[in-house]
């Protein structure tokens, strides 16, 4: 027994202790669980399509209902400006990339309420599961991203006022959607850690998401707003997103690369803040949930 | 063997009640103090976690100062009764929340099992099922392919494997969950009760899969449940739990017995005084007490290879005769299993009984009771003329079988509820 006692440091695998460095990530052991990240992704694609009659259909449907409902208040009604675009493009455009950021956001921000019971039962490093839901996220997104794509193809044949710029998409598309995520996921993480200790939270993310949506210019552009409110919109980090990616597939639009590295810059923060944040109360959170 | 679970002074404090006004406020006070680099001071004022006393504090501990080794190939059993810290260490162990002070040191890849088939989809086919139970409880992918069949054979599901488990029908669904985590290719296995699941078919099969795992593949295996027969037929370690505490740390067959005889009364004795003053009065008789006693017993659980006395104390007051004094005797699964009285040695007798108090006393010999929860139902008669009390005062008695005859019978408690010693003899007797 007492030789055993003397057993050197390195030849234990695992320490548990009570509290960690702030920095403790441990993102290697996150990339160990590749392949239950994978199984994850795949356990949220396969049971939407099992679950429902329409299944992916969905996926389509929504976003084509929104755009009519936008086409018909904003655009006919309200008769916002939409930058000289066909309104369908226009709000679609918004729509696609609107619709990737809520969900991924509210998918991930339940993550330790949703999955408690898992969580309560076995370990793995937590972070998996915000990352498979923002990925899955990304399959949804990538569906109604190439049903925006026909509805271009469609516009620019019948001759409309588009002008897509096939290198700044190829450029533009990857950076935008990956500031998307990492703001999704970050302000997920963020408000994930929250949720476990005030409940109250839910409420105000699912109220906070549809203001957010109206300092996003989804239904507008920014060119049309009033020089009195554009710094509040041009403080959004998504906002330069919607607008980079109206510029390369419609032709109108902001293309703004200071913008652009601004929301870059607040990705990285707040993804940073998240993921240090969710470390801390995934340690603790079955206690307070 | 050398060490590869070492526990050092591990502590969890819970704070009681609800979170309600008053966290941020700790909240704030702990990190004051924190960066102050003193000790947190709400830690101080909790204490031993016994929840039948009302604590002065919010915080309680429902582990506290725990430390013991596992060496390895143990199997090591943790019991203790409801509240006493089990379930804690072994979330403590398995990671899924972290402790308020001491560490632990673990040695190998750990799999904890506080569930079977923890993260099973319902749309997902039984396939995809094992592909991400498998993943959650930590296998990787090349594993789960190699292992594939056997599951699937283990589990028996073999028709239904491209069926979503929301029809199979609970048996193949707990089946297939165990299937997946009894197949784990860990140093350590966690295990809660999950075994407490499925038909006496599975239990047995899962149980003799445990055994197996311990036995050959050299695994250390922490197993908690409140079932001593399969604790004991597990393991070779166990360690006794209360109040947060480890109470006992050490040889399984010893722990068992220390564990029986410092159990506390599940049933308060001053319940059965209420009973017995609720008794319908009665003009010639009155039953002043009842108890059942074994040598080192605390009169709540008794072991099947000591004898058990039964005795009554009860005041006679008229002169009556043909009275009888005695107690069915009843496993409570079935049917009644005998029925006793003082005069079964001569059932004619109809002396006479003054008055007084009096004293009877039954012994029911060792060795006579298998395994179980039997109850007594106290009854007193005139004889051939009426019942003075039946039916009325239940006292229940918990049999267990620790160092009595073979209490294992495969891997099921043996059945029938009687165990007397038949004798046997064996002889050659030529051709």
């Amino acid at each position: 027994m007492n030789s055993e006692k003397n057993q050197l440091a390195e030849d234990w695998d695992m320490v548990i202790e009570p509290r960690s460095s702030l920095f403790s990530l441990n993102l290697r052991e996150v990339w160990r669980h590749g392949y239950l990240l994978m199984m994850f992704v795949r356990r949220d694609l396969v049971s939407v399509y099992k679950q429902t009659i329409l299944g992916p259909l969905w996926f389509f449907i929504q976003p084509l209902l929104t755009t009519i409902t936008f086409t018909i208040i904003f655009g006919n009604i309200a008769k916002i400006s939409t930058d000289g675009l066909p309104q369908v493009l226009f709000y679609m455009s918004g729509i696609t990339l609107w619709n990737y950021f809520s969900d991924c956001l509210t998918n991930t921000s339940n993550t330790f309420t949703v999955n408690a019971s898992i969580f309560g039962k076995v370990y793995f490093p937590r972070l998996v599961m915000p990352l498979s839901r923002a990925i899955s996220g990304l399959a949804k997104f990538g569906v109604q991203f190439l049903l925006f794509v026909v509805f271009l193809i469609y516009y620019k044949i019948t001759g409309s006022d588009v002008h897509p710029d096939i290198s700044g998409i190829l450029l533009v598309t990857p950076v935008v959607v990956v500031i998307l995520a990492g703001l999704a996921l970050g302000l997920g993480l963020i408000l994930s850690a929250m949720t476990t200790k005030y409940r109250d939270l839910f409420f105000l993310i699912t109220f906070g998401i549809q203001l957010l949506m109206y300092a996003t210019p989804v239904i507008y552009p920014i060119s049309s707003m009033d020089a009195k409110f554009r710094w509040l919109i041009q403080g959004n980090p998504i906002s330069w997103l919607v607008e980079a990616f109206r510029h390369v597939y419609l032709g109108a639009g902001e293309l703004s690369i200071p913008g652009l590295a601004y929301s870059f810059g607040v990705m990285v923060v707040i993804l940073v803040i998240g993921v240090v944040i969710f470390n801390r109360v995934e340690k603790t959170f079955m206690d307070t949930v | 063997m050398r060490t590869v679970i070492n526990v050092e002074d591990i502590s969890k404090q819970y704070r009681l009640g609800l979170v309600g006004t008053g966290t941020l406020k700790d909240d704030l006070y702990r990190w004051w103090y924190r960066i102050q680099g003193k000790e947190d001071p709400l830690l101080k004022v909790g204490e031993v976690n016994d929840r039948s006393k009302k604590g002065s504090s919010d915080y309680v501990f429902a582990l506290k100062d725990v430390g013991f080794d596992v060496a390895q190939g143990e199997v090591l059993g943790i019991i203790g009764k409801n509240g006493a810290g089990k379930s804690t260490l072994l979330k403590v162990l398995s990671r899924t929340t972290s402790p308020s002070t001491g560490r632990i040191r673990i040695k190998g890849r750990v799999a904890s099992l506080l569930e079977v088939g923890t993260g099973f989809h319902p749309e997902l086919t039984g396939r995809e099922n094992i592909f991400l139970n498998g993943a959650i409880l930590g296998m990787t992918k090349q594993e789960i392919t190699r292992k594939f069949d056997e599951i699937v054979d283990f589990s028996g599901v073999e028709r239904y494997i491209d069926t979503p488990v929301k029809r199979y029908s609970s048996g193949m669904y707990v089946r297939l969950a165990f299937g997946v985590a009894a197949h784990l290719e860990s140093e350590i296995l966690i295990v809660d009760e999950v075994l407490a699941v499925g038909d006496i078919e599975f239990q047995k099969k899962s149980l003799g899969k445990m055994g197996e795992v311990s036995r050959q593949g050299g695994k250390t295996v922490l197993f908690v449940s409140h079932n001593m027969i399969s604790i004991g037929s597990l393991c070779n370690k166990l360690l006794v739990m209360k109040h947060g505490q480890v109470d006992f740390h050490g040889d399984v067959k010893e722990g068992l017995n220390y564990y029986i005889n410092h159990m506390q009364h599940v049933i308060e004795s001053s319940d059965l005084s209420e009973s017995l003053k609720a008794l319908p009065e009665d003009e010639y008789f009155e039953l002043l007490d009842f108890d059942l006693q074994q040598e080192q017993s605390d009169g709540e659980v008794f072991l099947s290879s000591r004898p058990i006395k039964v005795c009554y104390r009860y005041r006679i007051k008229k002169r009556i005769t043909g009275l009888r004094v005695g107690f069915d005797f009843i496993e409570q699964k079935s049917e009644m299993t005998l029925f006793t009285v003082f005069h079964d040695d001569s059932y004619k007798t109809v002396e006479p009984w003054q008055e007084g108090v009096y004293t009877s006393e039954a012994i029911i010999d060792a060795n006579l009771l298998r395994e179980g929860s039997f109850i007594i139902n106290i009854a007193v008669c005139v004889h051939n003329v009426r019942w003075i009390i039946n039916g009325e005062l239940k006292v229940p008695l918990e049999v267990r079988n620790i160092e009595g005859i073979t209490p294992i019978y495969g891997f099921e408690k043996r059945p029938g509820f009687l165990l007397p010693p038949i004798a046997w003899r064996n002889e050659p007797a030529g051709e």
